[in-house]
């Protein structure tokens, strides 16, 4: 009898992708600008580092917090003992303000139907508990954050059924790629319980348009299956057209109110969120459900008893997120320099030839085009590409396979985990990866080799200057 | 096409595998609706269904007074504020694993050592032992449990994870000890029912009952689950809580010194957690320690959906290295836990009273067989309605932990102060002089129609909606910061 479980032999954990590859190696040879200036600089993690300066001043004005006091008095003893699923009030109450506020208002939230959980982490896996069976589906939409394909799957046993989007139209969610993404389903005879989205995504880095939001919530309505909205970058948008979370888009609908004799949209559409990103918290595992359905909300909560948030951790951030001065400052000020660090990325990046995803205008990270790179249109080049950059640029960035993306050559770029300093250092040596490449272009002949004696090297970045008609294809 | 929520939502979500529908519950709600406060509400039911332990909490607040730098928001640790709020690795901070793995040692008089590498952080023992199931038992395996047994079990080891559990007989007639044949007997009806058994789960210390695991039985447990070649689950959250003779043995004693017994170490698993040894459930510690490598992979891999805050981690990794500290904490622990179980049982024993003998816990198991009209269920549950209603006293009722002698109800002592068990004390001696013919509800009294709880329609409303949670109100609920 095999000792343990199916579940535990597997790999669904998705932790031997090669995703992963690339911090393994920066484990072993983390960049550091004193102790270590060749290591490999981290560029694949995508927190926030940007702003624990306003998070550290706000808690030396606040001592009473850091003591666990309220009004002077010592509170100590009845946060050790709470562990009451249903979450500190106060701390619920802030953190559905907090959430509207990032939503400029246009979106309120009930704090009855909001779940705490172990991070976004939780979260997702939780709603996959609630809403679906092993065996069923959800639909996502290419590219999509590697993560879910164990939160989603792992311990749940639900599928995942990806939405193809392309460059073509910046990977937009189109209808015919979403009926498209329904059929595949159908042709492996998995029953669709709905379609989950990251607003904004990670890792396009973009926010999603009215338009999209409205055609899934038509698609859902249509088929009687549940939406799911990640938003837990929603605090990240540096840049227009600006955040529209789905609850908006909700509530601007009318068509929606008749609830006929079917369960209502309102009752199929469940917002995740955290406060590792917004707030650059992972570690605190902040995280939460929003759902207007009273019965998800309910088994949702007996759930979360397997990852309740720490009673020391939700007094903390109650405290900090229900000063509203402070959140106003933080939200404004936390964007200002989440563009600024992009900027700098983009024009490094363009300084060496390279562009990002256009519409970047959210995230902590940017989509970053690298197809001319390849010396062919494939996912095996892209690898090639990626493992050069980690190993002889010495930069641990996300190869766009790891995101499910269906076209080669686009890799995430994370720039808000780590010093100014650091990111133009991994500028300059890309940069100077990249002419070196046009270099060895420019004065080797085109390489004939047969596949015995083919060797990788840098002549093959001949891509460069000859027009892109992949004639390297042939000598593989 | 119309759907209804049966359509929409997971069986899970529609099913009751929560568990929250046992009466371990209800007896709550009739806390919640009427809690005693000694002054605001004197003839308020005092909860006593609730395994907390209240008793040195003063201890750990003077020691956080005393080490500012151990949190990350005070003047004296913000340094380290940043670095920890981004920690998100799963191994856990390395100083926190050393730390409980020290503390972990302590607990067991320093007689073992565990390896930090070993340590796998959890959503408190809820988690643990859910996380523990998943990477041990594929749906539709089982586990074999002791009765009586911690209800959370029910929701912990089965409702996500679809493994089922085969009550393990123990009864009164050698104090609840657990036998060979009990446990052959269980397995055996595994196997007749075709179900794959994969492991054995023991509490040790006891909940309910309160009492330690000596060596011989341990000894014929390990020899069990490497006879059958099955899993063994050892949850020690009360190791900590033992007070007196004979002192706590844990599993990993027996791996260690009993070198006799023929054994593979990669089949045994121990849960623990800081809520009852240290009294802070709140905080969500729960450990998983195993001595089989894949299991701490796969385990580590899985807590990712229910990590310690690091807040946390950091603030119990300096508390928890304070030698000094730990080792007068685990003393006066020890100490007040049995002063507080002397004077309750004390009181107890004068009216007639018995308890199981025990030794750890925060509870006893006490014996009121004789007070049960006949030994059956309902006769447990009228009176178990009768103590919450005419007592006023929350207490659990066995059949709520699969006890299947009637009569038998787990009290918990360590939850309050000395006040409130000497007016717990008081109610219970007026209760027993005022009725000592009428201990059971006859048709002249009507209990039914006086009570608040319908137990009928909670126990079989599969679709219930529990407006409050299994724990009773916090005063924090109705504060406002």
């Amino acid at each position: 009898m095999r000792l343990l479980s199916t579940k535990a032999t597997c790999n669904s954990h998705g932790q031997d992708s090669e995703y992963f590859l690339g911090w393994q190696e920066y484990e072993k040879n983390p960049y550091d600008e004193v102790l270590n200036p060749k290591g490999i600089i981290q560029m694949g993690l995508a927190e926030n580092q940007l702003s624990f300066d306003l998070l550290e001043s706000w808690l030396a004005k606040n001592p009473d917090v850091a003591g666990f006091k309220s009004d002077g008095k010592s509170i100590f003893r009845e946060l050790a003992l709470f562990q009451d699923y249903h979450g500190l009030p106060s701390f619920k109450k802030a953190l559905v303000d907090f959430m509207a506020e990032i939503r400029g208002n246009k979106a309120t939230f009930d704090p009855n139907h909001i779940v705490l959980t172990a991070g976004a982490t939780s979260a997702n896996e939780t709603l996959m508990f609630c809403l679906a069976e092993q065996g069923e589906a959800f639909l996502l939409p290419t590219p999509y954050y590697p993560g879910f394909d164990r939160d989603l799957k792992w311990r749940t046993g639900v599928e995942i059924v990806s939405i193809q989007c392309t460059s073509s139209n910046n990977f937009q969610i189109t209808e015919p790629a979403l009926q498209q993404a329904y059929q595949d389903a159908k042709k492996r005879n998995l029953r669709v319980k709905g379609v989950l989205v990251t607003n904004p995504s990670n890792p396009l880095g973009t926010t999603m348009s009215r338009s999209e939001l409205n055609l899934l919530i038509d698609f859902i309505k249509d088929k009687d299956m549940h939406l799911i909205s990640d938003e837990i970058y929603s605090g990240t948008v540096y840049n227009s057209p600006g955040f529209v979370s789905v609850m908006e888009i909700l509530n601007e609908r009318s068509d929606l109110n008749d609830c006929g004799t079917g369960a209502s949209v309102w009752d199929r559409v469940h917002v995740v969120y955290s406060l590792s990103k917004d707030l650059g918290l992972p570690g605190f595992r902040v995280g939460a459900i929003y759902s207007e359905n009273d019965v998800v909300v309910s088994a949702a909560t007996k759930m979360s008893s397997f990852g309740l948030v720490s009673s020391q951790t939700q007094y903390l951030l109650s405290a900090m997120l229900g000063d509203k001065k402070f959140t106003k400052n933080y939200i404004s000020e936390n964007q200002k320099r989440l563009k600024r660090r992009q900027r700098n990325l983009a024009s490094g990046l363009h300084k060496a030839g390279i562009s990002c995803l256009k519409t970047s205008n959210a995230g902590l990270f940017c989509w970053v085009d690298m197809r001319h790179l390849l010396h062919s249109n494939t996912f095996e080049a892209e690898m090639e590409l990626w493992k050069k950059i980690l190993y002889e640029v010495r930069l641990n960035i996300s190869p766009g396979s790891s995101c499910h993306c269906t076209e080669p050559g686009w890799f995430r770029m994370c720039f808000a985990n780590m010093s100014e300093d650091t990111l133009n250092l991994a500028m300059k040596r890309l940069n100077t990866f990249v002419q070196e490449s046009n270099h060895h272009g420019c004065t080797k002949k085109r390489v004939q080799s047969s596949a015995s004696s083919r060797r990788k090297s840098l002549s093959n970045w001949v891509f460069r200057l000859s027009s892109r008609d992949h004639r390297d294809q042939e000598e593989r | 096409m119309a759907l209804n929520q049966t359509q929409l939502l997971s069986k899970m979500v529609i099913g009751d595998g929560h568990g929250e529908s046992s009466p371990y519950f209800d007896g709550w709600k009739a806390y919640d609706e009427n809690p005693f406060h000694p002054t605001h509400n004197p003839n308020g039911v005092i909860q006593m269904g609730l395994a907390e332990n209240q008793l040195t909490s003063d201890l750990v607040e003077d020691w956080i007074l005393r080490n500012p730098e151990a949190s990350i928001c005070t003047p004296e640790g913000i340094y380290d504020f940043r670095a920890i709020a981004n920690f998100q690795d799963y191994h856990g901070l390395p100083e926190f694993r050393n730390a409980v793995a020290k503390f972990m040692a302590r607990t067991r008089g320093n007689r073992v050592t565990f390896d930090p590498d070993r340590i796998v952080m959890s959503g408190g023992a809820t988690g643990a032992h859910e996380v523990t199931t998943f990477c041990l038992a594929d749906p539709g395996d089982a586990f074999l449990v002791p009765i009586p047994y911690y209800p959370g079990f029910d929701r912990d080891l089965r409702w996500r994870t679809g493994v089922q559990l085969i009550p393990v007989m123990c009864d009164s007639s050698n104090n609840f000890k657990l036998t060979k044949q009990a446990l052959e007997e269980a397995y055996k009806k595994g196997k007749e029912d075709n179900t794959r058994v994969k492991g054995l789960l023991i509490t040790n210390p006891s909940n309910p009952l309160g009492t330690v695991m000596d060596r011989n039985t341990l000894r014929m447990v390990v020899s069990f689950i490497n006879e059958k070649r099955i899993h063994l689950v050892c949850d020690e959250i009360y190791a900590a809580t033992v007070f007196s003779h004979p002192g706590f043995i844990s599993i990993a004693e027996i791996l260690e010194e009993d070198t006799d017994i023929e054994g593979d170490r990669n089949l045994v698993h121990i849960v623990y957690s800081l809520s009852k040894d240290m009294g802070f459930p709140g905080f969500r510690v729960g450990i998983i320690y195993s001595y089989n490598d894949a299991v701490v992979h796969c385990a580590r891999k899985m807590s990712s959906f229910g990590l310690v805050s690091t807040q946390t981690q950091h603030l119990l990794a300096s508390m928890l290295n304070d030698d000094e500290f730990v080792e007068r904490f685990l003393a006066e622990s020890a100490k007040r836990v049995g002063q507080r179980f002397r004077v309750f049982t004390g009181g107890l024993a004068k009216l007639g009273i018995k308890c199981l003998q025990s030794n750890a816990g925060l509870f006893v198991w006490m014996d009121l067989r004789h007070l049960v009209k006949k030994p059956t269920l309902e006769s447990e549950m009228e009176l178990w309605k009768v103590i919450i209603h005419e007592v006023k006293i929350n207490v659990s009722p066995g059949s709520s932990f699969h006890c299947t002698e009637p009569g038998w109800f787990r009290v918990c002592y360590a939850n309050m102060d000395d006040m409130a068990v000497q007016i717990a004390l008081q109610r219970i001696r007026t209760f027993v002089v005022q009725n000592k013919d009428v201990m059971v509800p006859n048709k002249k009294h009507c209990w039914h129609s006086n009570l608040r709880l319908s137990l009928k329609t909670r126990r079989f409303d599969e679709v219930m909606m529990s407006p409050h949670s299994p724990i009773p109100q916090s005063p924090l609920v109705k504060a406002t910061i």
